[in-house]
């Protein structure tokens, strides 16, 4: 009820008030975000990176886990071309995020598209997809910016404090440690069915076993193996159920809105 | 600087990724490739944190010994049952400092 009565007043409200709207509605994220810009800076300063540096990414890059990433390489030593595929990799689901805000951006102004692009992060796109479309477009556009805004400018105060933190940190506490369980705390709650296990699994075993390859090319040839891995046990699942009704695998039908039909598909 | 002008290329290639479909071009997605993204996330992730727990100078270290090892399997079973990044990581970085205090070297 609430939702709906909120959605009502998002569509009839002032663009500008749609700003704070996007803001307002960002605000219950921050306690998860902050940390992160925290842990983030203060481990980036414990492995050697200049604070401009390790403020300067999260303006450039402005994506966690792939500055979590390059943080964890740095400590390890690995080389230039590892640093920039694995960041790439983990910013692949960004393609996806932006595949499916593509059509409710496509009337907009082309200066707005362009710049809510920059402030596609995951959050963000968790706030607006379930509400940009009942907005007319010049609320929406604000709407998404107030969200993205909001999120940024939290990225790059944590960022900073950590960065002041993490210069009287000693680097005798191995903070950078703080970077992987972050990753796990983060890989969790993703593996909600057999094949997102099994992508997981797959992507670890091999990094386990490619740990001496040069140059840490290793986690590229794990992640790869792992989405390989997570697609055929897609396939095989499909085909071991064609006796039963067909069943949609719509990614973004599972995040979001059907709770019954994911209950249904476990055990 | 090395290490800059790489972050900017990350930088380049994530704005790319995120304008990929919003931005000038009326392209949509192959329903293939949007199959194989929703593996990229647990797969990326775990590749990056395994080596770190299992690893030590490029050789496998699967022992009790490994503080690493034990702090991370016990911060996946936190994060299992609370769901909770907080909670993750403080108990999992507790972890680490007693065993790494108690194991010489």
């Amino acid at each position: 009820m609430t939702t709906s009565r909120t959605s009502d007043a998002l569509a009839h409200t002032e663009p500008s008030r749609a700003l704070l709207l996007g803001a307002r509605d960002t605000l219950p994220l921050l306690p998860g975000t902050i940390p992160f810009g925290l842990i983030y800076g203060a481990t980036a300063l414990t492995v050697g990176m200049p604070a401009w540096l390790t403020q300067m990414m999260s303006i450039v890059v402005f994506a966690g886990s792939a500055q979590f990433a390059v943080v964890l390489l740095v400590a390890g030593g690995a080389s230039a071309v590892v640093l920039v595929l694995t960041a790439a990799i983990l910013n692949l689901r960004h393609v996806l995020y932006s595949a499916s805000l593509g059509p409710t951006l496509r009337d907009a102004p082309r200066g707005w598209r362009l710049a809510l692009a920059y402030l596609l992060v995951d959050e963000v796109y968790g706030v607006v997809i379930g509400r940009m479309l009942r907005l007319p477009m010049r609320q929406r556009v604000r709407y998404m910016l107030g969200s993205g805004l909001t999120l940024w400018i939290a990225w790059q105060i944590s960022t900073l404090v950590g960065i002041l933190i993490g210069a009287r940190i000693p680097a005798g506490w191995s903070l950078d440690f703080a970077a992987t369980l972050t990753f796990i705390a983060l890989l969790v709650p993703l593996l909600r069915d057999r094949a997102l296990i099994g992508a997981a699994l797959i992507a670890g075993v091999v990094a386990a076993l490619t740990l001496a390859a040069p140059l840490k090319l290793g986690l590229v040839v794990a992640a790869v193996a792992g989405i390989g891995a997570g697609m055929l046990l897609d396939r095989w699942h499909a085909r071991r159920d064609t006796s039963a009704p067909p069943v949609v695998s719509d990614p973004r039908a599972a995040d979001h809105t059907a709770p019954p039909a994911a209950t249904a598909e476990e055990g | 600087m090395a290490l800059a002008l790489s972050i900017v290329l990350i930088g380049v290639l994530t704005y790319l990724m995120r304008v990929a479909f919003i931005g000038p071009s009326r392209l949509s997605l192959p329903p293939s490739v949007e199959r194989a993204l929703r593996f990229v996330p647990p797969a990326a992730l775990a590749a990056l944190i395994v080596p770190d727990l299992v690893g030590h100078n490029g050789a496998l270290v699967l022992t009790l010994a490994n503080p690493r090892l034990i702090a991370g399997v016990v911060a996946l079973v936190v994060a299992w049952r609370t769901r909770n990044v907080a909670a993750t990581l403080i108990i999992g970085m507790a972890v680490f400092w007693l065993l790494s205090a108690l194991l010489p070297g």
